[in-house]
């Protein structure tokens, strides 16, 4: 089994179209709530989030020698990072699999799918790699 | 790259292979082709048990349902790395499935009146409700996604149907309601795979002569059939967690495929606390899989594991379960009682932090519900922990009194140990290698073995 990460992205106009569309707020829970339970009863589903809307956040850019900090959004990019799943799952196909059931629809919405690779992956002499291998398996996460 | 955690795990689960062609030579040799055949498998992994489930409500038939979507199947690793994979692949998984069936149903119309009726209505385009097939052209009547839940309901009924024998109620519903392979399932049990695909062809026509229907049993049959259900879903899961034979002291995959069965039931069947039950022992059980082998693999037994190591979300999730089985408020039955057990090692600090009077009381009241020689020979071991190895011997010496357990290596193992714990040495000694004789797992043979190593040699 290998860790994916799917990265819940959209643009302004999709936002906007979104905001727009008047979608019933419980009808979209519903929708969403139905997805993720499918992933935890197949038991791929590792972890969840999404975000506030980009406009509340901050943006740190480190273009400059001190970096510069800005009100979100991102300025700009137009591309804008919504949320993400973590899944557990045996290859990518199955990663892509999920990721064409989410429901997500409209013009410029994606998801982009990324691994994540294993603390194996990493030189096991490193000191660094050591303590971060304790903090996971403390913590479960391995 | 390293792909370490990887290689622990056995290969993807496949697409059906029964009745269906190797795939043709090539596939697999260059990117498109291999795409192809790796979003089928992922399509499958994934959607199997709705796509049987559907394909079933639609024939009436599960033994078909299964037939036609294996060919659906071999069809799909022919054209997809061909032309692509599909939009909608499940959809298009289903409306080839549902070509074959209707193939078949005209097939079948000149040797059965039964189908000469169905393919007389999908000459006319007629539609039908219930476990006759429908005449439909459009394919959402069999995504109906308000349908679904009970297509997989009926489909782990039907698979754990009592007219079958208990070794294909196990092989059909790993194969039908899990999407596993032959091969796979094979593997798993360490048979070879024509057993499996004779135990799975067997199954499917004993369904047929006796008639079943495709459906959820009506309320008055729903308890037997229940146990049917949970009794297979028990078994897969400890086949997984204590292999039987051969070298393996867990075999994860098939654990992980009875944990997500039973959530499925359990979510299917709230109103069952024995479901419950059932989805809290297999979590709670798991849940210290971590910390039971040792770096190459060997036992290591509950008092010796590290129990930072035991899932802790595993835990929580068995401990939710068990919640939802004692708020039904009926008492709770041999699985719930069991995951109640399991949960006060799981929530101890260490075996001495255990609360050994309170395992005892419960194994009382699973002997009452469900009694069993191995349940009072886990009530000595309790019994021992909580008030020392001579109430505990008593039990075991009236087990051995009456029989039960003769040729299992659990009774002289549990005696063993008691009169090791009694300083009685060389009938401890002897116990455990009677024990380590008789023990198919070589892991576990092992420990027994050093354990009358242990004890040093002979005295006088």
């Amino acid at each position: 089994m290998a860790k994916y990460m799917l990265i819940m992205r959209s643009t302004d106009e999709a936002e906007a179209a979104f905001a727009d569309s008047g979608i019933d707020f419980d009808e979209m829970l519903a929708t969403m709530g139905r997805f993720n339970n499918e992933m935890i009863e197949a038991g791929v589903l590792v972890a969840a989030e999404g975000l506030e809307e980009a406009d509340k956040g901050v943006v740190v850019d480190y273009s400059t020698d001190e970096p510069t900090v800005t009100d979100g959004p991102y300025g700009e990019t137009k591309e804008l990072f919504n949320g993400y799943w973590i899944l557990d799952v045996p290859t990518i196909d199955d990663a892509v699999a999920w990721a064409k059931k989410a429901p997500l629809a409209g013009s410029g919405m994606k998801s982009e799918i990324r691994r994540i690779p294993t603390i194996d992956e990493f030189p096991a002499d490193n000191e660094w790699i050591q303590a971060e291998r304790a903090w996971r398996e403390r913590t479960g996460q391995l | 790259m390293a792909q370490g955690p990887r290689d622990r795990v056995s290969a993807p689960r496949g697409v059906p292979d029964d009745g269906t062609p190797a795939p043709a030579s090539g596939v697999g040799t260059d990117g498109a082709p291999d795409t192809g055949r790796r979003a089928l498998e992922a399509t499958w992994r994934i959607e199997s048990a709705r796509i049987v489930g559907a394909l079933a409500r639609y024939t009436g038939d599960l033994a078909l349902a299964e037939d036609v979507a294996s060919e659906a199947v071999a069809e799909a690793l022919v054209s997809w790395p061909r032309d692509g994979v599909p939009r909608d692949s499940t959809a298009w998984l289903l409306a080839t499935g549902r070509r074959r069936a209707i193939d078949a149903f005209r097939r079948r119309a000149g040797r059965d009146v039964r189908y000469a009726a169905f393919a007389r209505d999908l000459d006319e385009g007629g539609v039908h409700a219930g476990a006759t097939p429908s005449g439909d052209d459009e394919p959402d009547l069999l995504w109906d996604p308000d349908r679904i839940e009970d297509d997989k309901l009926t489909l782990i009924f039907t698979s754990c149907h009592p007219v079958l024998p208990k070794e294909a109620r196990v092989a059909l519903t790993l194969r039908v309601v899990g999407g596993l392979t032959s091969e796979e399932i094979a593997r798993a049990f360490l048979v070879p795979t024509p057993t499996i695909q004779a135990r799975i062809t067997r199954a499917k026509k004993q369904l047929g002569a006796a008639r079943v229907p495709f459906e959820v049993p009506p309320a008055d049959e729903r308890p037997a059939r229940l146990g049917s259900v949970l009794n297979v879903l028990y078994v897969i899961f400890t086949e997984g967690s204590s292999a039987s034979g051969g070298g393996d002291w867990i075999r994860t995959d098939l654990a992980r495929e009875a944990i997500r069965l039973a959530r499925v039931l359990s979510r299917l069947m709230p109103d069952e606390p024995e479901a419950a039950g059932l989805l809290a022992l297999l979590e709670l059980t798991a849940a210290r899989f971590p910390a039971r082998t040792g770096p190459d693999g060997e036992p290591i037994l509950l008092a010796d594991q590290d129990r930072r190591r035991w899932d802790a979300s595993a835990v929580r999730r068995g401990r939710a379960a068990l919640a939802r089985a004692e708020a039904a408020g009926r008492g709770l039955g041999p699985y719930a009682l069991q995951a109640a057990i399991a949960e006060q090692h799981d929530v101890a600090d260490s075996v001495d932090g255990t609360n050994w009077a309170r395992i005892v009381r419960l194994y009382e009241a699973l002997g009452r519900v469900a009694p069993s020689p191995v349940v009072e020979l886990n009530r000595a071991v309790a019994v021992s922990m909580a008030s020392g190895p001579e109430a505990a011997l008593e039990i075991v010496d009236v087990l051995v009194g009456s029989g039960a357990l003769a040729g299992s290596y659990l009774l002289p193992s549990v005696r063993g140990e008691l009169l090791s714990r009694l300083g009685r040495r060389d009938e401890a000694r002897r116990e455990l290698e009677t024990a380590a004789q008789r023990c198919g797992n070589e892991r576990e043979r092992g420990v027994l073995e050093a354990k009358a190593a242990a004890l040093g040699p002979p005295s006088g």
